[in-house]
């Protein structure tokens, strides 16, 4: 049962932030939309701490990349408000150079461990992460291997020659 | 009523009350039929050794009696499964707490070769990490499989001088993976 309609969420946050998110989209019946790197902080906090809204869990963080976007790395939040029966997903892009984003920890002590991972795999650096290591990577690998950059198969690879499969 | 086999006598000199051959033999002989091995198992290889070990291939009739959990009173490694990157100093280490003479089977294409895991993730063979003696492929090899790249290890173990394990060779090997 749905106590709060996704209109209502809609209103509400489109009331409060105008100029700093984008437009808001339903695709698959979730709402969705962007917002930057400086506001970021600002959005998770409303939401979370709003009297009405109560987006109070943290579903899930993660990234993507887009290497032919300007902006090329993105990370994604997923919130869901578990009095009213409604979800929500942020999406931030960011500068693939030097991707860095506050850390939702302030907010979420769940947000650790998600954006440790996020880290490992898109070396997206939050900012204020009480510590942003590795989680399931080994320690001394050199690369961020969900980027585009890199490849997915092992380069010790031996027997996996191309003229096997047509190469 | 079960026809009880006993393994022949090494090749030596018979008389009356005597018998002599070398001390290699004698040993290598004790040794193949008495091998401990500590299951590795991380996947569905693992579950094949289970059956493996199960009344109905019986792994105990080869000597195997006792799978060791403990490194340290093992003589054979079984490496059955995925091994991921992560995993690999777990792995190496578990190999150097063993004792000398010590030796390592590969069951399956993924400790072989990294299998279908071809990724970022996974080590493409445990020979990457560890020196391995016998390979057992199949994804995942029957029993009988295991079975035979077990008798193929106690083959090897039959044949082993006792002074490999000194030899150059040996160390240059081992060396070779940074153990030693």
């Amino acid at each position: 049962m749905n106590r709060l309609s996704r209109q209502a969420v809609l209103q509400k946050i489109t009331a409060r932030f105008t100029d700093s998110i984008s437009v808001p989209v339903e695709p698959y019946g979730l709402l969705t939309f962007e917002t930057s790197s400086e506001n970021i902080s600002g959005v998770l906090r409303f939401l979370k701490e709003d009297k009405e809204l109560q987006f109070n869990y943290l579903t899930d963080i993660t990234g993507i990349h887009y290497p032919e976007k300007a902006l090329s790395i993105g990370v994604i939040y997923h919130l869901h408000s578990l009095t009213n029966n409604v979800r929500v997903r942020i999406k931030v892009f960011l500068n693939g150079d030097n991707p860095v984003i506050p850390t939702a920890t302030t907010l979420w002590e769940g947000a650790n461990w998600m954006e440790r991972e996020t880290y490992d795999f898109f070396g997206i650096n939050f900012e204020g992460h009480p510590n942003l290591v590795r989680i399931l990577n080994v320690d001394d690998m050199t690369v961020f291997p969900m980027r585009r950059e890199y490849p997915l198969e092992d380069p010790n690879r031996v027997d996996k020659k191309d003229y096997f499969f047509g190469r | 009523m079960s026809d009880v086999k006993l393994v022949e006598a090494p090749p030596g000199v018979e008389g009356s009350g005597f018998f002599a051959t070398s001390m290699e033999k004698v040993v290598g002989l004790a040794r193949s039929h008495s091998l401990w091995p500590l299951p590795f198992a991380t996947s569905c290889c693992g579950i094949e050794f289970m059956a493996t070990m199960g009344s109905h291939y019986d792994f105990a009739r080869f000597g195997s009696e006792r799978p060791s959990f403990s490194p340290r009173q093992a003589d054979l490694l079984m490496v059955m499964g995925t091994i991921a990157k992560k995993m690999g100093p777990v792995l190496r280490q578990v190999y150097i707490q063993m004792a000398e003479p010590r030796w390592v089977i590969a069951v399956g294409a993924c400790a072989t070769s990294g299998g279908i895991f071809d990724t970022y993730s996974v080590l493409q063979g445990i020979d990457e990490i560890i020196p391995v003696d016998v390979y057992v492929p199949g994804c995942p090899p029957r029993p009988e499989a295991i079975i035979d790249g077990f008798n193929k290890i106690q083959e090897l173990v039959k044949d082993e001088s006792l002074r490999r394990r000194e030899s150059p060779e040996y160390k240059e090997l081992l060396s070779k993976y940074g153990i030693l």
